[in-house]
């Protein structure tokens, strides 16, 4: 735990992509270049964390070598480290990707440092062990992202981001008011003693549960859950391939990481069934509403997009059952599958952003009726988009199909056999969606010439589809002993 | 009219808007009550007043801004910036405002000089009374806005390739220095106790830089203007327009 | 001691729910820009009643600092938010002369 070589990763994976934003800014020259080195050395770090985890379990490092009280503390257990690992692999795909998707000087030079920056964000989020610091990290990221979806300069671009930066400061804003709450009640801002306090003062259960309601509102703001999502399909439809495919697969994410965590290490002594219920319920109508509209979209972007919707809404219905299930193997398995189907999504919407961004740039459109003709032009994209969809979907052996089979397996054991037919009209509505995509586009034309066509931009959108696929899918088994060393159980 | 009932419609929405936001202050006024009769009265206070000897900076606030909790200020800086650099990513600069007279010249020279010495005054009294980077380098940026607003399309700020490497400095210098301790052994922003001072004046320095220039830079809205843009020598010293109207006493010998 | 600090903090919690309203209810992006700092000036005076020890003792420096940290970043929000608020105005601007 003390040795600074174990905790050094905790450090990097965020001061490596914050140095590297700022080398960015200040050479916009050699931004490509910069750019990708930070983003291999960033992905490196967060390699050089899982292992850390992976072999002595949780890290936790109190920055500044003052009391635990009074200073910040970065902590990464299993569950941090698992998703960190997703994040920095899909960020590496993307940045890649980026390499080939911007042509214009002055565009290449404003997408690096904002990336860069997000990038840092991201992983100081999964990292935070204080409860203002994860303020600071929610403002950057919420900036940032705007700010990079915003990229385009269109006037939709523009209007949907600049709805989703102010969205983003009135969830900000209300988690603070939660944070000021707590502090007036407990007297620090450290996750752990927090929690701590908390369990120990049974007696405050009032404040305690108006704090975690306005911090679970404004994260589910951010996290878009219906109906707070209304925000979400037009700023993620009509930013840059690439910002798209950060947005939806680790952004989103990114929030609902950080309500998992209060429900699960702050709150534990005090969330009961009535709010899980309720969170799952809104989660369900998400998946369903969701998936209707992506099956009704129009254009294939916006049909990534309200899938996102759907996909988030599936990472709700898990706290109900977390909250039925006592402590155990059976509660282990839930974590897992939870994590599971989070970091498929995570690696599969990347894909299908990034091939949609590559069938927009061919085509000059992603009008999903037009496309005919794309899997004979494009086949590896095409085949991205097959991959990532069948991981949408759920099929066998994707990461989301053993996810979605333990959660159905979970949720008839605790007798709440509502959500499988949640599960399995969600399921269904996906396939309608990914196969209307893909019975346009393989039209029937000529057998294509050569399967890549541009191997830059076409193999990160590939590689991720696939991990989304088979490898999380046929090699999860790591993620239970990656859960088993965290401490992702809570208080239990 | 055909609005008449949507009006009357959204006015009910409102009204029953202001009903339940009405409940949720009352509500939550009641939660805070409970909350400070909590009994966590000290909180952080006696700690942070307790371990003030070994922070390097006499004024508590500074030593939470720059010590127990500087992670959290160099991300804070990090939100600058990118707030910066997403104003920069909307395209460039509005030209600008014309020319200033004679009368807002003059009190311009006067007051801009004033403002980079009282900025200078807060960020070394930041140390031991109220002050530090963020009042300097909000003074600072400041005396930007008003230079603008004089007149000087780039708020008296160098060129792009400069203004980048200012802006990133607070940043830059916060992040060298955190990871020059871990180097050290000393772990990340970990200062020694007897370097705690200069290390802390240094980024306290570098950062009132970049915050003045990135709130300077904000106002002017835009990528900078290019260097064809700025007034150049010749333009200010034949400023102060017609000698006549000009508040200065001539310069004799020029 | 208390009462000062209820009455303070209280008066911040007022502030916070009128930002919210006025950003709920109000259409034009300033005044949904101006709503949303007065709602986050709530949250910050609340955290400033807290800091308060009475007269006797110096107040925590802790909600402080953090009341500074909040304000610069609000104030870098609010500069991304008028920014692109400007921007959405000129493509407007350009819709309408085409």
């Amino acid at each position: 735990m003390s040795d600074p070589l174990m905790t050094a990763p905790l450090v990097l994976c965020i001061a490596l992509p914050l140095l590297g934003a700022l080398l960015v800014t200040a050479l916009p020259r050699w931004s490509v270049s910069l750019g990708i080195v930070s983003a291999l050395a960033t992905a490196g770090a967060a390699v050089a964390l899982t292992a850390a985890v992976w072999q002595q379990g949780t890290l936790h490092l109190i920055l500044g070598g003052w009391d635990a009280t009074l200073a910040i503390a970065l902590h990464a257990d299993g569950l941090a480290a698992a998703l960190i690992l997703m994040v920095n692999l899909v960020g590496l795909g993307i940045s890649v990707y980026a390499t080939d998707y911007f042509h214009d000087r002055l565009r290449v030079g404003a997408f690096w440092p904002l990336w860069l920056l997000l990038w840092a964000a991201l992983n100081g989020l999964f990292l935070a062990g204080d409860l203002f610091n994860l303020y600071v990290m929610l403002e950057l990221l919420g900036i940032a992202a705007a700010a990079l979806g915003a990229l385009t300069g269109n006037r939709d671009a523009v209007a949907a981001n600049l709805r989703y930066l102010l969205v983003g400061l009135l969830g900000s804003i209300s988690y603070l008011l939660g944070v000021a709450l707590l502090y007036t009640a407990h007297g620090t801002l450290d996750l752990g003693l927090v929690a701590q306090r908390i369990a120990a003062a049974p007696e405050l259960f009032a404040v305690d549960a108006a704090a975690m309601t306005l911090m679970v509102a404004g994260l589910a703001l951010k996290a878009a859950l219906f109906p707070l999502h209304f925000w979400l399909p037009p700023a993620h439809a009509n930013a840059p391939a690439p910002v798209s495919a950060a947005l939806s697969a680790l952004v989103v994410k990114a929030a609902f990481y950080l309500i998992l965590r209060l429900w699960l290490d702050l709150f534990w002594p005090i969330t009961g069934m009535a709010a899980a219920m309720l969170l799952a319920s809104l989660g369900a109508v998400a998946i369903v509403w969701g998936s209707w509209r992506a099956l009704r979209a129009e254009r294939l972007k916006l049909l990534a997009a309200y899938s996102t919707v759907a996909q988030i809404g599936y990472l709700f219905l898990f706290l109900p059952l977390l909250t039925a299930t006592p402590p155990g193997p059976a509660r282990d398995d839930l974590l897992a599958a939870l994590l599971l189907m989070a970091l498929t999504h995570g690696f599969a919407k990347a894909g299908f952003f990034l091939a949609a961004g590559l069938v927009q740039t061919h085509a000059g459109h992603d009008r999903i009726d037009d496309l005919g003709g794309t899997a004979q032009r494009l086949p590896a994209t095409t085949f991205a988009i097959a991959m990532a969809g069948s991981a949408l979907i759920g099929l066998p052996p994707s990461g989301s199909f053993i996810g979605k089979w333990l959660l159905m397996q979970s949720a008839i054991a605790t007798g709440q056999w509502w959500w499988v037919v949640v599960v399995t009209t969600g399921s269904l509505l996906a396939s309608a969606y990914v196969f209307r995509v893909l019975s346009r586009a393989f039209g029937l034309e000529p057998t294509p010439v050569r399967f890549v066509t541009d191997a830059r931009a076409e193999v990160p959108a590939l590689t991720l589809a696939l991990v989304s696929v088979a490898v999380l899918g046929l090699a999860s088994g790591p993620l239970w002993r990656l859960l088993e060393l965290g401490s992702a159980g809570g208080g239990a | 009219m055909s609005a008449d009932p949507g009006a009357a419609r959204r006015r009910d929405l409102s009204l029953l808007l202001a009903v339940l936001l009405a409940l949720l202050g009352v509500a939550l006024t009641i939660i805070y009550f409970m909350a400070l009769q909590a009994g966590a009265a000290p909180r952080l206070a006696d700690l942070a007043y307790a371990r003030l000897p070994g922070t390097g900076v006499q004024n508590p606030v500074t030593a939470v801004l720059l010590n127990y909790r500087a992670y959290d200020t160099l991300m804070e800086l990090a939100v600058l910036l990118a707030a910066l650099l997403g104003i920069w990513s909307l395209g460039p600069a509005a030209p600008g405002f014309q020319r200033s007279g004679a009368v807002l010249a003059g009190m311009v020279s006067w007051i801009v000089p004033l403002l980079i010495v009282t900025g200078g005054y807060l960020l070394w009294v930041g140390g031991y009374a109220p002050g530090g980077a963020f009042q300097a380098g909000a003074l600072l940026g400041a005396a930007g806005v008003i230079v603008r607003l004089a007149g000087d399309p780039r708020a008296g700020l160098p060129a792009e390739a400069a203004q980048r490497w200012l802006l990133v400095l607070g940043v830059l210098v916060f992040t060298l220095v955190g990871l020059g301790l871990m180097v050290f052994g000393a772990g990340f922003l970990t200062y020694p106790p007897k370097l705690a001072k200069w290390l802390i004046l240094a980024i306290e320095m570098a950062a009132t830089v970049a915050i003045a220039v990135a709130l300077a830079a904000a106002y002017v809205g835009g990528r900078p203007p290019g260097p064809e843009a700025r007034p150049t020598a010749a333009d200010e010293d034949a400023e102060p327009q017609p000698p006549a109207s000009s508040p200065r006493p001539p310069v004799p010998g020029r | 001691m208390l009462t000062a600090q209820f009455l303070y903090g209280g008066a911040g919690l007022a502030l916070f729910v009128l930002g919210l309203w006025s950003f709920l209810v109000h259409e034009p992006l300033l005044r949904k820009i101006i709503a949303l700092n007065i709602t986050g000036a709530g949250v910050f005076h609340v955290l400033i009643a807290i800091a308060y020890r009475g007269d006797a003792a110096p107040p925590d420096p802790v909600p402080h600092a953090l009341v500074l940290t909040g304000i610069v970043v609000a104030v870098s929000a609010t500069a991304l938010a008028l920014m692109l608020g400007a921007r959405l105005q000129d493509a407007e601007d350009e819709d309408r002369s085409r």
